[in-house]
């Protein structure tokens, strides 16, 4: 291992990090919910009476953060480096695991570690270990 | 309208900002995260002990409550037990999230950049969701 110190960007991944962490306080401090985006979104595939609109507004919320953004400035770099079938399948995958895995980085990364449930630091200790895996096998084995 | 929707809205807003801020919403950052025996980026370390640190100040205030401030019910997971669902989804979601770069939250917030490929991701993520859906609808019915 080396650590790539150019890239890293300690005091803006802290304060980004703070914000996310405020959004999880406030929707389980005021709506009394956990913010967990796989969640909220697959929810609204068999919609509920009065289920909808305050997921739709969160998804809103999230989808227009860039917009909001370009009101202060450029947005900051996002380099996708995968192609159209890989994204495609990893799409896929994710969409199906989390909802069969009831949660997702943050649902089970951030609010379900802030509140000490073991279930969901055993899915994020899962979910850490494979991605480390599926990485190191793309870039080290097959070396793409 | 009802202060519930304005602030799942605002909530999504903030999470969405926040992953923007820290970098998350980069997929070449996450698989720099991901990649601990190349040139590692320990940056969303940070990111989650940021968003844990405060969301553990929150879920410790509501200890013990049953409703949020709002006087709403707090609904938070009941669940003690590791069941094989919970972990292969996880460790599913883990490879489509080292696949790509991509996990649930900051794929909603590039998609709203307008990115062809975050388009492309979001759909099939979406699709993987209404797969598992149909899935368990069969399931269900097996079963009774």
């Amino acid at each position: 291992m080396t650590i790539d110190w150019t890239s890293f960007t300690p005091w803006a991944s802290l304060s980004g990090g703070v914000l996310i962490g405020v959004a999880a306080a406030m929707f389980i401090l005021l709506n009394g919910r956990i913010a967990g985006i796989s969640g909220i979104l697959g929810g609204l595939l068999l919609p509920k009476k009065g289920d909808v609109l305050w997921r739709a507004l969160f998804v809103a919320g999230m989808v227009l953060a860039p917009t909001a953004w370009l009101l202060t400035g450029p947005l900051p770099d996002m380099q996708i480096d995968a192609g159209y079938p890989l994204l495609i399948i990893a799409g896929l995958i994710v969409g199906i695991s989390t909802r069969y895995g009831s949660g997702c980085t943050s649902g089970h990364g951030v609010c379900g570690i802030s509140r000490l449930s073991p279930r969901s630091i055993v899915a994020t200790l899962a979910f850490m270990f494979t991605g480390f895996v599926t990485v190191y096998i793309v870039r080290h084995v097959f070396g793409f | 309208m009802n202060k519930h929707f304005v602030s799942a809205f605002v909530t999504g807003l903030i999470f969405g900002l926040g992953l923007l801020v820290s970098g998350m919403a980069n997929p070449d950052k996450v698989l720099s995260f991901l990649d601990i025996t190349g040139d590692w980026d320990p940056s969303l370390m940070l990111v989650m002990g940021g968003a844990i640190a405060v969301g553990a100040m929150a879920f410790t205030l509501i200890k013990g409550r049953t409703h949020s401030l709002w006087g709403e019910p707090l609904r938070l997971p009941t669940r003690q037990d590791l069941d094989s669902r919970l972990i292969m989804g996880s460790l599913g979601f883990g490879i489509g999230w080292g696949l790509a770069g991509f996990c649930p939250g900051p794929a909603l917030v590039a998609l709203g950049t307008g990115a062809p490929k975050a388009i492309v991701f979001v759909v099939a993520m979406v699709a993987g969701m209404a797969i598992y859906e149909l899935i368990e609808k069969s399931r269900i019915k097996a079963v009774s």
